[in-house]
């Protein structure tokens, strides 16, 4: 089961032909997972490594029925790839891209409301169903497949956290880098809705990190809907408070975005919340062995 | 990226907002000149990129030609420390000369991204001036909030309740609904993060007019205005964070000893985290990012090693993007000439490992390789302990 992507998702790389494109197009197929072709526009009907490239995304979906696209197109036209993408149909999106103006994203975020489309990301590592298929740049080696549901705002750090569970012989069912960038389109507590529903997943590890509220609205959604045994790591206890200009940025969240205050509220919620970058594992089994 | 008071008066000029007549100077007698040719009372307003500059005693108001000097050449020679720029300070370079405005109403307007909502959002209070995080706390249902719809825009009738609610009547309504479109216009044209007006007001006379404003740029955006680049004042930004902005690395200098080099935002602040929890303290928070090249991984350890305090340096690296024969280029390549006796703990995980270790235990420099982070702060902590009761 798992959730949103498995061995059957057939997917596309939008950007495929560009160096990083190709690279990870070659790193998923390698860990199995189904790349059945790419977009380029202007490279149509060629193919490069035994992928098939196409001009636009609506021809790759009509050709292959794709209908997963991993997007590593730069940044200055990453947020057209994702509305491309919306537009033909495609199921998820994955868009790894760092650096998307925030005004392009408002545009994406606000279109994608009126589309059947998912989106992680951008500026994320992506998504894995170990064992079965690989939507992201993450080391594959690395995860083990199992009944924990990883959900993350970092990139490398969800490795560590993922190298670590692994490690103590917890598998994941799958892992999702939802993105750190200020405007992004899955949410915590989007996947938890996702893991909340999946048989494999027994039990959920989240991690985040200081700054927004992100974390504070999953521990009280977690609260009121979720059976699951939860745990989570909150990086930046010792982080020194940010320079900061203006006060809007304080008026929005209400000076809010700490990292004691997110694993206060994490752990009024039953959240099992690790005290170090080093006891995650240690920190889900005393959730898994509360309940 | 920031830019001063004066050059974001001059953007909201060109979109034809009301602000106080000015000049930017960048000595005591360009500020005596321009003194002269307003002919009247002035405020010198020392151009720093912080607030907080008024009760820190970065504005004068000045009544003649020998205070305007006096004012200036005590700006000029000061480090204005206010609220937002640390114990540091930051140096005066330029100050804006402004005609004085009698002011008849102070309010406070500004736009913004609403994480939660995705959108970008109007902020606005009757309430302006200096103490509007006081207003936050103590009144926050004197603060509006108008989310815009990016299909739509701010359209007059969106703008004209937020215009009501701070009292605006008649001509000046309609004067406010402009003035509110003309700043969502700055605010899409040119890719601001931030767009504050604090304050706003209404002057004796019955105009309006942006008395104070603040606008930051997304740094995502610096692609598509090359003409940035040029507006930048380095006296504001630290050496070591400029030079680590070249090669596109994230540095944030500490106050500890251990120079860190992390790939990764969420990792960079967990490692700092896990030192500190060890006892020791990190000299610098540094990201090198995804798929970084040997230049950059050279350059961040350039940046860390030019940090004086630093003893010890801690990598950590977690490939992904990243590959291990790459960072053992990259440390060999930096450290060899500059210090090739510093101690270093690299603790690498991720792609090509093998050939990284091999690179580094060949590279005659004193490194430890571990693979996981336990066995690297470890490490680290342990080499700081035995060094300081030696010292002892």
């Amino acid at each position: 089961m798992a959730i949103l992507i498995d061995k059957d998702s057939k997917i596309i790389v939008q950007g495929i032909t560009g160096k990083s494109g190709l690279l990870h197009a070659r790193q998923c197929r390698d860990y199995g997972s189904n790349i059945v072709g790419g977009v380029t526009p202007g490279r149509g009907g060629t193919s490069i490594e035994g992928f098939s490239v196409f001009d636009s995304v609506a021809e790759a979906v009509l050709q292959t029925r794709a209908t997963v696209s991993m997007i590593l197109v730069p940044a200055p036209w990453a947020a057209e790839a994702i509305l491309e993408a919306a537009e033909a149909g495609i199921d998820l999106a994955v868009c790894i891209t760092e650096g998307i103006p925030v005004r392009d994203m408002v545009t994406v975020k606000r279109y994608l409301q009126q589309t059947k489309m998912h989106l992680i990301g951008p500026n994320c590592p992506g998504v894995i169903t170990p064992g079965e298929c690989e939507v992201g740049i993450m080391p594959g080696n690395i995860h083990k497949k199992g009944n924990i549901g990883v959900v993350s705002r970092s990139g490398t750090l969800t490795y560590e956290a993922v190298k670590q569970l692994s490690d103590a012989g917890l598998g994941q069912s799958t892992s999702v880098g939802i993105g750190g960038d200020p405007i992004i389109g899955m949410d915590f507590i989007d996947v938890l809705k996702l893991f909340a529903q999946d048989i494999d997943t027994k039990g959920v590890f989240i991690i985040g990190e200081i700054g927004g509220d992100a974390e504070e609205l999953a521990a009280h959604w977690i609260k009121e809907n979720l059976k699951k045994p939860t745990a989570a790591f909150i990086a930046g206890r010792t982080a020194p408070p940010g320079k900061r200009m203006g006060h809007a940025g304080a008026i929005i969240t209400g000076g809010k975005g700490l990292a004691a205050d997110k694993i206060c509220v994490l752990e009024e919620c039953g959240v099992v919340v690790a005290q170090s970058p080093v006891k995650i594992a240690e920190a889900m089994h005393e959730a898994l062995n509360k309940n | 990226m920031n830019i001063h008071e004066y050059q974001a008066k001059e953007i909201l000029k060109a979109y034809g907002v009301n602000v106080p007549r000015g000049c930017m100077v960048k000595s005591v007698r360009q500020t005596e000149k321009a003194y002269q040719n307003f002919g009247c009372d002035c405020v010198l307003k020392a151009q720093v990129y912080a607030g907080g500059r008024g009760k820190a005693g970065g504005i004068k108001t000045v009544r003649d030609a020998t205070q305007a000097i006096e004012a200036a050449k005590e700006l000029f020679k000061k480090k204005l420390i206010t609220v937002q720029t640390g114990a540091r300070g930051l140096p005066i370079k330029q100050l804006l000369v402004e005609e004085i405005i009698d002011v008849e109403k102070e309010f406070y307007l500004s736009l913004t991204l609403d994480r939660r909502t995705s959108r970008y959002c109007l902020i606005a209070s009757a309430e302006g001036g200096m103490d509007i995080e006081e207003v936050v706390r103590e009144a926050p249902e004197k603060i509006h909030t108008l989310f815009i719809d990016p299909f739509l825009g701010i359209k007059a009738y969106h703008a004209r309740p937020v215009c009501v609610l701070l009292g605006l009547k008649d001509k000046l309504l309609d004067e406010g609904i402009k003035l509110i479109q003309s700043l969502y216009k700055i605010l899409l044209e040119k890719d601001c993060s931030l767009l504050e007006i604090n304050p706003l007001v209404i002057t004796k006379d019955g105009r309006l007019l942006a008395m104070d404003c603040k606008i930051n740029f997304d740094d995502n955006a610096l692609f598509r205005h090359p003409e940035y680049e040029k507006m930048a004042d380095l006296s504001q930004l630290d050496p070591l964070e400029l030079e680590a902005r070249k090669y596109d690395l994230a540095y944030i200098k500490l106050n500890g000893d251990i120079g860190c080099r992390v790939n990764g935002a969420g990792l960079a602040i967990a490692t700092l985290d896990i030192l500190k929890e060890h006892g020791t303290e990190p000299a610098n928070f540094l990201d090198v990012g995804g798929g970084a090249s040997r230049e950059k991984v050279a350059a961040a350890f350039r940046i860390i090693l030019s940090d004086k305090k630093v003893r010890r340096i801690f990598v950590n690296i977690f490939g992904g993007i990243m590959r291990c024969d790459i960072i053992a280029h990259g440390i060999i390549d930096a450290t060899k000439d500059i210090a090739p006796h510093i101690p270093i703990v690299v603790r690498m995980d991720g792609s090509n490992l093998e050939e990284g270790i091999m690179l580094l235990a060949q590279s005659g420099l004193n490194v430890e390789t571990v693979d996981n982070l336990k066995s690297g702060v470890q490490k680290i902590a342990q080499r700081m302990n035995r060094k300081q009761k030696t010292a002892a």
